[in-house]
């Protein structure tokens, strides 16, 4: 059998993906277009505002920028802080599409 | 050596306060309580006691700094009445479902609209249902043996303690006060061992959100859902009953002093009428129970001390046997009956007794209840009870046409 959860009190430890997959939240995805993209242009590390926006830390601050779109919950401040205004938010149904 | 001093059921609370070495007192002053932190403060102050006190602006501030400093292993205290412990109320909440065995000395006060400073028990009856375990005073001595009683209690279950006791009546009222011996009560009470220790080096998030459902961690551990975490919380309060009553009996082997465990009673072997209640006026039934034995009507007490978990099997044991139960209480339940009362019914069921329960809501915000009232009160219950009124709501000493 399972070993029983033993907290008598709810926590959890810090990792990655503890509160499982919260990218199935979105609504909006944040599509990166790099040939705007300062740090792609540029090809040096730069700008990265949406890196250090991000509530849930899911942008990687590389070349080329990368999100993780199993956290990412589309929250569009990404976009919104870009001031190359390279993100889009594409409502999910356009995605498929 | 056995150190007997006159002082307030304020000044017992605080005395109890230093025997158990507490290290973290927040509080804001609200009256009857003020006198009790005022008094650790001085001690803190001088270095009498080696504590941190933590001053802030209101009484969920207080609650959250409690919830804190016992989070990361320190054994703490507050105090307060009536609005500061509504103001409490989420935090209450908080602090029990993190299980941190935090006690807090509630003098009992009536709550506003309108204002009122004096005594009831409408408070903390209000936050019955918040997971707190509750102890109700009957004198000076029994706040102090409680409150170390209480971190005993606290710290073995996991759960936080309320120590209650009525204002001014006891609060601000002298009496004699044994001190124990601070050695002895170290003895009595081993260091707090919190039940999730921190560290930078393994750190966690305490209390984040939590699905209904059991879920899988990162690690691929299976963690309770909310509704498990519930389940833990009230097993642990149904549980803390045999820890209240060993602990209580403990401390009267090593202190001298039994307060009953779960509850007390008084000349009840051979009564043909049970008084019940909680606290002071408990206290006052006694001598009521006595009056009535003058008269000729063989009359007993049961004081309820634990409020939180309910006696249920000492409540059945205590009273199968009585022809008539009388319950005096300083709360209400709006809309229904006192708090109490509507409990021991409900005990009762269980055993399937038919038992007359008569209810009497007495001394709300401070009006006087004296031992003769009591008394002519259950002289009319029994005389009901003949004439088959089996329940029965009455205000006692009040304009209720």
């Amino acid at each position: 059998m399972e070993p029983k959860d033993d907290n008598i009190s709810a926590m959890c430890k810090p990792a990655v993906g503890e509160a499982g997959k919260t990218g199935d939240w979105r609504d909006a995805t944040p599509v990166i277009d790099h040939a705007k993209c300062i740090a792609s242009v540029k090809n040096r590390p730069a700008c990265y505002l949406c890196w250090l926006y991000c509530p849930d830390g899911i942008v990687t601050a590389g070349i080329p920028v990368k999100i993780d779109l199993d956290y990412c919950k589309g929250c569009g401040i990404c976009a919104e802080e870009c001031p190359a205004k390279a993100i889009t938010m594409v409502i999910n149904e356009e995605v498929k599409k | 050596m056995s150190d007997v001093q006159i002082m307030t059921g304020n000044q017992a609370a605080a005395y109890g306060v230093k025997l158990c070495k507490v290290q973290v007192i927040s509080a804001y002053p609200i009256t009857p309580s003020t006198p009790v932190t005022e008094t650790i403060s001085q001690w803190v102050e001088r270095g009498e006691l080696k504590a941190e006190y933590v001053r802030v602006e209101s009484e969920h501030s207080v609650m959250t700094v409690c919830v804190a400093a016992s989070t990361v292993g320190a054994r703490t205290f507050t105090s307060t009445s009536s609005h500061g412990l509504l103001y409490m109320c989420e935090q209450l909440h908080w602090a029990a479902g993190s299980r941190l065995p935090i006690v807090l000395a509630c003098v009992n006060r009536g709550v506003g609209a309108p204002w009122s400073i004096f005594n009831d028990q409408q408070d903390s009856i209000s936050q019955r249902d918040t997971g707190w375990i509750q102890i109700y005073c009957r004198d000076n001595q029994e706040i102090l043996d409680s409150l170390i009683q209480a971190y005993r209690i606290a710290e073995q279950v996991y759960c936080p303690v309320m120590v209650c006791y009525d204002g001014f009546v006891l609060s601000h009222t002298m009496m004699p006060v044994e001190i124990p011996d601070a050695d002895r009560v170290g003895e009595f009470l081993p260091p707090y061992k919190p039940h999730t220790i921190l560290c930078p080096e393994d750190p966690r998030n305490i209390n984040p959100v939590i699905f209904p459902w059991q879920r899988r961690d990162a690690e691929g551990v299976l963690r309770d859902g909310y509704m498990d975490m519930r389940w833990k919380l009230q097993h642990a309060l149904e549980g803390s009953r045999d820890v209240i009553v060993e602990v209580c009996r403990e401390y009267a082997e090593l202190f001298g002093r039994d307060h009953g465990g779960m509850l007390w009673t008084y000349k009840t072997d051979d009564a043909e009428v049970l008084l019940a209640g909680m606290g002071s006026i408990a206290t006052e039934a006694t001598t009521a129970a006595d009056l009535l034995r003058e008269g000729g009507i063989r009359a007993g007490v049961v004081g309820i001390r634990v409020y939180r978990p309910f006696p249920r099997a000492e409540v059945r044991e205590a009273f199968h046997k009585t022809p008539a139960i009388v319950v005096f209480e300083k709360d209400i339940s709006y809309g229904y009956e006192g708090a109490l009362s509507a409990d021991i019914k409900a005990a009762l069921y269980g055993i399937g007794i038919q038992t007359p329960v008569h209810n009497y809501i007495a001394g709300l915000g401070g009006r006087d209840v004296k031992a003769n009232e009591l008394a002519e009160a259950v002289r009319s219950s029994l005389a009901a009870i003949a004439g088959g009124t089996r329940e029965q709501q009455t205000w006692l000493n009040c304009v209720t046409e």
